[in-house]
């Protein structure tokens, strides 16, 4: 396959997967059917696309293909007159719009606000609260932004079979239990709205990692995370807590091209060339904090205090200016607010630089326990001990890290980083 | 969509109940049954109270033979004490309507397998 026709299939992966998975579960009501469809349709574009060529309309194109794949499987079902269960919701003439959204027309639709209610939706969906926290966040990642089973397990740190099973289990509960396809009546609004912002973020976190595949870290799933931020912003304006996710999201957003070097190397915060960070989201995302008051507590304070600690470094003109004791103290109040063993880490990596390496690996003991499958544990304690002279410790801990980690381009650079302390 | 919705409370609770929370609570299922009422495509199907657990007997067959045992199947710290059949839309509303139930109940809203 050339370049120019793999170039087109993931855009088209990035671009329509929600939209379209969004449509065919509105149509057809069955999440996996809809979801095997579109993976089949994705299937066949693999292989009849380098062929004979990207077609002009790929989202009409892949919306055909998974159409007339569903109703296949939906023939065959009838000739064994075997019964599936759907899932419930509101009476929307789904036939004809499914009319309306032809092959040609497909493109235009997804400009109307209807499909991004299909794909709000979806997101409620997936998002719903009878979910456990976890499932909804490996569902929404899977059904709508396409991501495979194993990248998602590898983002939330489970083996690939127990992430699978996750997530038939939720496929399963939204069914059976009979969670409709709608948008939140106006008073339940707020409640889950939270839901969804948690899982929103999550979702940011993964476009923002460099993924397994030779993916640039712009686009993907943090671009997708932003747009739904951006779209709940804009259906739900004033609220706190969106306000200070979609500001969080453009100040760690708008580093992407400098987290990477020409040569696809992991370039880290204190070395990136700040010129490359986008300044104008920058400006967005200060100007959404400035005018925001200060969030009480819950889950917009959480959003509130890891935006303001996204600010300190946009707001720095040279990783020596950076307000460490700042940094250090947000997260401090994050911890206190979370409890989270993640953000133990960050904090430890801001005391480091704010107090010297001793006081950063007093907080790093016993982590092990609740990260133990964190490559950035060690790669942390290694840059530490690296720092207090411990090159022997370093290069051990480098090591674990490489034993741990997933990612090419971070493995790249922790090879990199054990090369260097074993030459010193 | 039909659902389920078991009744769960420790049983000493109603036991002690004064005529105050007596009241309170009939109120809430009154209350519940209303909203049910209410609800254009919303029904109650069925509903009971259940005598407590003490009153019951298992049945096990073991062997060809039933063995039959005093008591409830599972000791519990917070027994089943009614239930509701309820016609619903969808589980969102199922939730919505069963908030009317008394507060300190917990809940369990199962679905109907009607594939059966």
């Amino acid at each position: 396959m050339d370049a120019s026709t793999t170039a087109a299939l993931e855009l088209a992966h990035r671009e329509h997967w929600g939209p379209l998975m969004a449509l065919l579960v509105g149509r057809f009501r069955r999440l996996e059917l809809a979801e095997d469809a579109l993976a089949d349709a994705f299937e066949q574009a693999s292989r009849h696309w380098p062929r004979d060529g990207v077609p002009d309309n790929p989202a009409g194109w892949l919306h055909t293909a998974a159409r007339r794949r569903a109703v296949d499987v939906l023939r065959a079902e009838a000739v064994r007159a075997r019964r599936v269960p759907e899932l419930v919701g509101e009476q929307v003439d789904r036939e004809e719009r499914a009319g309306r959204a032809t092959a040609e027309r497909l493109a235009e639709v997804e400009e109307e606000v209807l499909v991004r209610d299909d794909v709000l939706r979806l997101v409620f969906l997936c998002c719903h609260p009878a979910l456990a926290l976890e499932a909804r966040a490996a569902l929404t990642l899977r059904l709508v932004l396409g991501l495979p089973t194993a990248e998602i397990a590898r983002l939330f740190l489970v083996s690939e079979p127990t992430m699978a099973a996750r997530l038939t289990r939720a496929r399963k509960k939204l069914v059976g239990a009979g969670v409709a396809l709608r948008l939140p009546p106006g008073e339940r609004l707020d409640d889950r709205v939270e839901d969804v912002l948690r899982v929103v973020y999550l979702t940011f976190t993964a476009g923002y990692a460099p993924g397994a595949e030779p993916a640039p870290v712009e686009g993907g799933a943090a671009e997708e995370a932003v747009r739904l931020g951006r779209l709940l912003d804009a259906l739900l304006p004033g609220r706190a807590d969106v306000r200070a996710l979609l500001a969080l999201m453009l100040l760690q957003h708008s580093r992407r091209e400098a987290r990477v070097s020409a040569s696809g190397e992991l370039v880290l915060l204190p070395d990136q060339d700040r010129a490359r960070w986008h300044h104008d989201e920058i400006a967005e995302g200060l100007g959404l904090l400035v005018d925001l008051p200060v969030p009480r507590g819950g889950t917009a304070l959480e959003l509130y205090l890891q935006a303001m600690v996204a600010a300190v470094h946009a707001g720095a003109p040279t990783a020596a200016d950076t307000d460490w004791g700042l940094v250090a103290g947000l997260y401090a109040q994050l911890e206190e607010l979370t409890g989270s063993a993640v953000v133990r880490l960050n904090r430890a990596v801001a005391v480091a630089e704010a107090d010297g390496p001793a006081a950063g690996l007093t907080l790093l003991d016993g982590l092990e326990d609740q990260l133990p499958r964190s490559h950035r544990l060690p790669a942390v304690r290694a840059e530490l001990l690296w720092r207090q002279g411990r090159t022997g410790a370093a290069a051990a801990e480098f090591e674990r890290a490489l034993q741990l980690c997933p990612n090419e381009v971070e493995q790249a650079h922790l090879h990199r980083r054990l090369t260097e302390v074993r030459a010193v | 969509m039909k659902y389920v919705v078991l009744l769960y409370q420790d049983e000493r609770v109603w036991a002690e109940a004064d005529e105050a929370l007596q009241r309170e609570t009939i109120a809430a299922h009154e209350a519940f049954s209303h909203r049910v009422e209410q609800h254009p495509a919303a029904e109650v199907v069925a509903g009971e109270a259940l005598r407590v657990v003490a009153e019951a007997t298992t049945l096990r067959r073991q062997g060809g033979r039933t063995v039959l045992t005093d008591g409830p199947f599972a000791e519990t710290a917070e027994q089943l004490g009614g239930f509701y059949v309820v016609e619903a839309p969808d589980l969102d509303t199922m939730l919505e309507l069963a908030e009317a139930l008394p507060g300190d109940y917990t809940l369990e809203v199962r679905p109907v397998d009607d594939g059966i």
